[in-house]
């Protein structure tokens, strides 16, 4: 029996996104929102080990309450229940207050016997949450996890490395962030998808969580400060070998190549 | 809420089937296409994720969807393939008059089949000398004691090949023409049954079609489904239905033609600019898509009028089946002409859509006899 907390964040999907030329802020208007993919394979493996081991599969996420479509698709495809953490005080939460919060969602909502993440969000790309609410509840974590077993004692994880695998046993509690794995994330039936739709999502609010501390959340609570976003500018032109028999092109780049030092 | 604005169950049924689609159909729609033949485990899939029981109540094992919701379903399952839609629709079809006129034994009999074992049905009515006039059917059942026996041969059965039971109509008093036809629940397995090599046909190639022979089958009588001499007009009401499923298959079939164009015309350069800038082009685009528009809302208004049971929606049903199927053939001919030279190419999907629009205007009625429904409202 295992009981899984998967933490998930909906983002745009950013196979569409665009930035504005002028801002260079992301264009949102009309950009469709998803559950973070990596996000869905941790849930996948999550309700993978569930249907192994038994138990229950339970879903959170930070963010507005149209994050709420996110959880019932995360309903309609193996988690058993789901809930928000919504709240105007958590609003401009970067990596650090995030976890902060979701670790205290963790304690509200557990106990658990593990935690699963993406290995991180297709929006921001940072990484940082999953291992940060290791830091904050003092428990162990695997990160880049591509499969996950247990065997009734502790959890054996399957981590990508430049040159391998690394096969990590943990014991539990523990997290775990999740990497693309070869099992897609299963698809919604027509049944389960409308089923997600009836379900009550309970949403949680900072007050209904004891010993929050506020200046750990929000804006506050937050250590990163972004000053700016911009797109760098391309600055460097390519040479270009134009017009010239491969043979001479082939010396010419050996050459150029050389007087570099890139090679010898 | 407005029918032509999806609340919140259609938008999530129009969003599963689209995964659906481009996780599994379209990856295989083309090599099966070449062979002419069902993807069985696709099949199952499908069924597994609900799409052969939506339109089946909730106490077999369906999800009790509404008429327009099917609508939406059906689209875009038919702009992945209107092939395996088809054959999905077919089973789902199939059991209609089981669960419309049938017995309780008998309604556990083919949902156990479809959902339990991923089993197909197949509805057999049409045959050599009866399509359009189907109260000419020939085929036979002599009650016997307790049995019937049945003789006779049905052709065009789609599912034929790989279902594991039929719904077909026999006449049990041939002097009555269409007041003598009776509808039976047929295993496969049946002693006498059998299914011919399945037609090698132009379109809808991952939906098989072959004949049905029935030699001295013994059906035992509770395998009658409803009342003796009124299976006509059960499979009629059926067919009224059945329309909108034509309808929606059409829409899909002209809308996944528009979208190609459109990618393809934005696409493509000649004289400099890209084709879609050309006006002659831009306005094919333009045609096709009011059409579209059109023979949805067609559609729609057929299955929000069988939803509410309303009188007339048989009239309403046929103009869509009608309208949308010509709307397909003029879609997928438009995006052939838009594709050029590429578009005769079977590399090319729209190539596949020409040739499976086709069949939309013949069967379930050909258009022809869509004409003659529609008309004898207008004349009553």
């Amino acid at each position: 029996m295992l009981n899984i907390l998967v933490c998930v964040k909906q983002v745009p999907d950013t196979t569409v996104i665009k930035i504005d030329p002028v801002t260079k802020t992301l264009i949102r208007t009309g950009v469709p929102s998803i559950v973070n993919p990596f996000d869905a394979y941790a849930l996948e493996q999550a309700v993978r080990l569930k249907e192994a081991c038994g138990g229950t599969v339970t879903v959170v996420s930070m963010g507005p309450p149209q994050a709420k479509e996110a959880l019932k698709e995360c309903l309609s495809k193996g988690a058993d229940r789901a809930f928000l953490m919504t709240d105007r005080a958590v609003g401009g939460s970067d990596t650090l207050a995030t976890s902060y919060i979701l670790s205290c969602v963790y304690r509200k909502l557990g106990p658990f016997d593990a935690v699963f993440c993406g290995k991180q969000a297709i929006d921001g790309d940072t990484g940082q949450v999953g291992p940060e609410m290791a830091e904050h509840l003092g428990i162990p974590q695997v990160t880049y996890a591509v499969s996950v077993e247990y065997d009734g004692g502790e959890l054996k994880v399957r981590r990508e490395v430049d040159d391998g695998w690394d096969v990590i046993g943990i014991p539990t509690p523990a997290i775990i962030t999740v990497n693309k794995t070869d099992e897609l994330p299963r698809m919604a039936t027509l049944s389960s998808a409308l089923e997600a739709n009836r379900a009550d999502i309970e949403e949680i609010h900072c007050a209904d969580v004891a010993d929050m501390d506020m200046d750990r959340v929000g804006l506050k609570g937050s250590a990163t400060k972004v000053i700016k976003t911009f797109t760098p500018d391309r600055t460097k032109q390519g040479v270009k070998l134009e017009g010239k028999a491969a043979g001479d092109a082939a010396k010419e780049l050996v050459a150029l190549l050389a007087d570099k030092q890139l090679i010898s | 809420m407005s029918t032509f604005v999806l609340n919140e169950d259609r938008l999530t049924l129009q969003k599963v089937t689209r995964e659906f689609v481009q996780r599994y159909v379209r990856p295989v729609a083309a090599e099966w296409d070449e062979k002419g033949e069902t993807p069985l485990e696709l099949y199952r899939l499908a069924v597994q994720h609900g799409f052969a029981t939506f339109a089946w109540p909730k106490e077999v094992g369906g999800l009790g969807l509404p008429f327009l919701y099917q609508v939406v379903i059906t689209e875009e399952l038919s702009k992945g393939d209107v092939g395996i839609a088809n054959t999905l629709g077919a089973t789902s079809f199939a059991g209609r008059p089981v669960l419309d006129s049938g017995t309780d034994a008998q309604k556990q009999f083919i949902a156990d089949i479809i959902l339990k074992q991923g089993g197909m049905g197949s509805f057999a009515l049409t045959e050599p000398n009866a399509g359009s006039d189907a109260s000419k059917i020939r085929t036979t059942a002599v009650k016997s004691g307790d049995e019937y026996i049945l003789n006779g041969r049905k052709c065009f059965i789609t599912n034929a090949p790989n279902a594991q039971f039929f719904v077909l109509f026999a006449k049990t008093a041939p002097e009555r023409g269409h007041r003598g036809i009776s509808a039976f629940l047929v295993e496969r397995d049946r002693p006498g049954v059998s299914t011919g090599k399945h037609e090698n046909k132009m379109g809808f190639r991952l939906a098989t079609a072959g004949d049905v022979v029935l030699e001295d089958v013994h059906v035992p009588a509770e395998n009658l489904i409803g009342v003796e001499n009124k299976g006509y007009g059960l499979a009629m009401k059926i067919l009224d239905y059945s329309r909108i499923g034509v309808a929606a298959e059409a829409v899909g079939v002209a809308q996944r033609a528009l979208d190609l164009a459109v990618e393809y015309a934005k696409g493509r350069t000649t004289f400099g600019q890209p084709i879609a800038r050309h006006q002659g082009i831009a306005f094919k685009l333009a045609d096709i898509e009011m059409r579209i528009q059109a023979a949805r809302s067609l559609a729609y208004q057929a299955a929000e009028l069988a939803d509410a049971g309303a009188a007339g929606f048989g009239k309403i049903s046929s103009c869509a089946k009608a309208f949308a199927s010509e709307t397909a053939e003029f879609a997928t001919r438009e995006a052939v002409q838009i594709f050029g030279g590429y578009g005769y190419m079977k590399d090319y999907e729209v190539e596949k859509l020409f040739r499976d629009a086709k069949l939309l205007s013949i069967f379930e009625g050909t258009n022809e006899i869509q004409r003659v429904i529609t008309s004898s409202y207008l004349l009553k």
